[in-house]
């Protein structure tokens, strides 16, 4: 027992330094990463890049979206989710697309939504592959150019993507 | 391979005005690149990397996909009605081969 404790302690300074370093890094990239992790699971260098060439010069802020995944996946080859962002959809303010990011499988970048006002909601439902457990991102574009972010965890009990 | 048993489900009643979700699916492996078969060899990639849909001509929803979206991908979205018209969706896979289905959209 006092073995598992001490390592635990280690797992979470070596998590705070790292933690520290990220931000002192770059203030830019920290503010995603500042969105608390669902789940403690490690986010891969592909998901790093591709939010990092996603979200740009933009400080994406939570709210707004809403993610309907499992809390638990038993079979991450089909776990299904369906995004809502809270839009007007009209001319003047609308979500322009959906990132759907996995900050654990091969391909960090799952899959991209175009919408418009003529879509008068912005929601979509589909079925993605977890690899294994891990916090899946949404950042939503919004047509003046903001972006929103969304974190939810998933326990994955049998992984997806052909592992 | 290309996509088979393209569908699109709609509302069975439907107004002018109404805000419906549009319900597509398609039977497609999405292999996803990282598999290797029962000899260890690698199996290449092969998914379904586009989806359009279009109201009359007119595109209304577009979206591009990884590996990370399911086997036989469903997708749904929402639109409003502008009136009568036909819906088209065309799914494209890695070789560029378009798999396409309408389904009319008839006002009640």
């Amino acid at each position: 027992m006092g073995h598992s404790i001490a390592l635990s302690i280690l797992n979470r300074r070596t998590f705070l330094t790292t933690a520290a370093a990220a931000v002192s890094l770059s203030p830019f990239i920290a503010r995603g990463d500042e969105v608390p992790s669902a789940l403690p699971s490690e986010r891969s260098a592909e998901f790093k890049e591709v939010f990092a060439k996603l979200v740009g010069n933009a400080a994406p802020v939570e709210g707004k979206i809403t993610v309907d995944l499992p809390e638990t996946a038993d079979n991450g080859n089909f776990v299904p989710i369906t995004i809502a962002v809270d839009s007007p959809m009209t001319e003047t303010d609308y979500v322009s697309a959906i990132h759907l990011l996995s900050t654990a499988n091969p391909h960090a970048h799952v899959a991209t939504f175009h919408l418009s006002p003529l879509n008068a909601v912005a929601r979509v439902q589909s079925r993605m592959r977890l690899a294994k457990t891990q916090d899946v991102i949404v950042l939503a574009v919004k047509s003046g150019g903001e972006m929103l972010i969304s974190t939810t965890g998933v326990k994955v009990l049998i992984g997806g993507c052909g592992i | 391979m290309a996509a088979t048993n393209p569908r699109i489900k709609l509302p069975d009643i439907i107004k002018q005005g109404d805000v419906i979700e549009v319900k597509t699916l398609v039977r497609h492996e999405m292999e996803t690149g990282n598999r290797r078969d029962k000899n260890g060899k690698p199996i290449p990639r092969d998914i379904i990397n586009s989806f359009v849909a279009k109201f009359d001509g007119r595109e209304v929803f577009r979206a591009e996909f990884g590996p990370g979206i399911s086997a036989n991908p469903y997708l749904a979205f929402q639109m409003r009605v502008p009136g009568p018209g036909i819906i088209e969706v065309t799914w494209t896979d890695d070789d560029g081969v378009q798999t396409v289905a309408t389904a009319p959209l008839n006002i009640a």
